[in-house]
């Protein structure tokens, strides 16, 4: 395996790892302020899985990596410029309907990709995504339900989840972006096409977006920039926040 | 109209074979809201592998009122707990 192989596949996985660390991290500011009790301990599950999809992805890339670095060190000791997640998943949560409206989009994505990733030649990323699939699978079920009940509610939450809407759409194309540098992994069968998702992914949405009686936002230049370390200002933020005890008390444990 | 959700009472079932148990109750506006508060609230550390909801005010309490006249006569029929036999070693799960 070449240098510049095995960076690509390392940096693929940590991408992997990024989305669900940083959306997990972002769920959780929820615990104890979500509507309800119920929703409450369901965004800390869903969060909870992410991070726990995190744990694993990122363990695996730092043993492909080879240079030392396990999961927690990737997680709590990289600066932001070397975080690999996608936009979406690093905005701000916003109002609840915001929040659900993200996880629809991102858990419809991770769902498709995680099937397609249950088949990799990569054995490794298969079971993690095999896994992960089942959690996943729930997490955009809930989601769908939510934002066809607030859609297709009041007038009040029907304006939210469509504002919801409306905010995160600008962030939906990175989703789908394929980097240059992953060529080598998907001729090889170890990374997915992200670009063949869409069109599948676009069907899920339309459905559940009609039973919400929401429209699809009107095309919109996509902000892309997380895949290679451009992140807007809030994940800096979050970082500060997540590393802080590794940052003050290096290796610290308990 | 209340802002308040309806409640419905949770029962789990914890593994095959045996019984729905009450676990607690959930707030909710349907019944499919209903199992994903009851899925993500009581069954999150594996307690179970089957769920039921149903609406708590479908439910009819015995009145404690009559308390008395329902349960006190039980007391002195011990001879209706099959205790007064031996149970072979070999027997299981009794």
């Amino acid at each position: 395996m070449s240098d510049q192989h095995l960076q690509a596949r390392v940096a693929s996985i940590i991408a992997l790892g990024d989305d669900a660390l940083v959306l997990g991290q972002r769920i959780g500011e929820w615990c104890g302020h979500a509507p309800t009790l119920e929703l409450d301990l369901s965004l800390a599950n869903l969060g909870l899985d992410l991070i726990g999809q995190a744990t694993l992805f990122l363990n695996y890339a730092g043993e492909l990596e080879g240079q030392g670095r396990n999961g927690d060190a990737l997680a709590f000791r990289r600066d932001v410029y070397d975080f690999r997640n996608c936009l979406l998943v690093e905005q701000p949560n916003g109002d609840f309907g915001r929040t659900i409206v993200r996880q629809l989009l991102f858990s419809a994505y991770q769902r498709l990709l995680f099937e397609s990733l249950a088949k990799s030649a990569d054995s490794r990323l298969a079971e993690i995504a095999a896994k992960a699939v089942k959690e996943v699978s729930y997490h955009e079920r809930l989601a769908a339900d939510w934002v066809v009940r607030l859609g297709d509610g009041t007038e009040e939450s029907h304006n939210r989840a469509k504002d919801g809407l409306a905010w995160n759409w600008r962030f939906v194309d990175e989703l789908f972006a394929v980097d240059p540098a992953e060529a080598e992994l998907l001729t090889a069968g170890l990374m997915v096409d992200r670009n063949a998702l869409r069109a599948p992914w676009d069907r899920i949405i339309g459905t559940v977006l009609s039973d919400a009686t929401l429209q699809i936002p009107p095309p919109v230049r996509g902000v892309v920039g997380g895949r290679t370390g451009r992140h807007s200002e809030h994940l800096g933020h979050m970082l500060s926040e997540m590393q802080f005890l590794q940052r003050a008390y290096p290796g610290a444990s308990w | 109209m209340s802002r308040e959700l309806p409640l419905w009472e949770v029962f789990v079932r914890a593994k095959n074979g045996l019984s729905h148990r009450h676990v607690g109750s959930v707030h909710a506006a349907d019944a499919r809201m209903a199992i994903e508060g009851a899925r993500d609230v009581y069954t999150r550390r594996l307690e179970g592998v089957s769920l039921w909801v149903v609406p708590s005010d479908a439910i009819t309490a015995s009145d404690p009122g009559e308390a008395a006249s329902l349960f006190e006569p039980a007391e002195d029929k011990v001879y209706r707990h099959p205790t007064f036999y031996v149970v072979p070693d070999n027997i299981k799960h009794i």
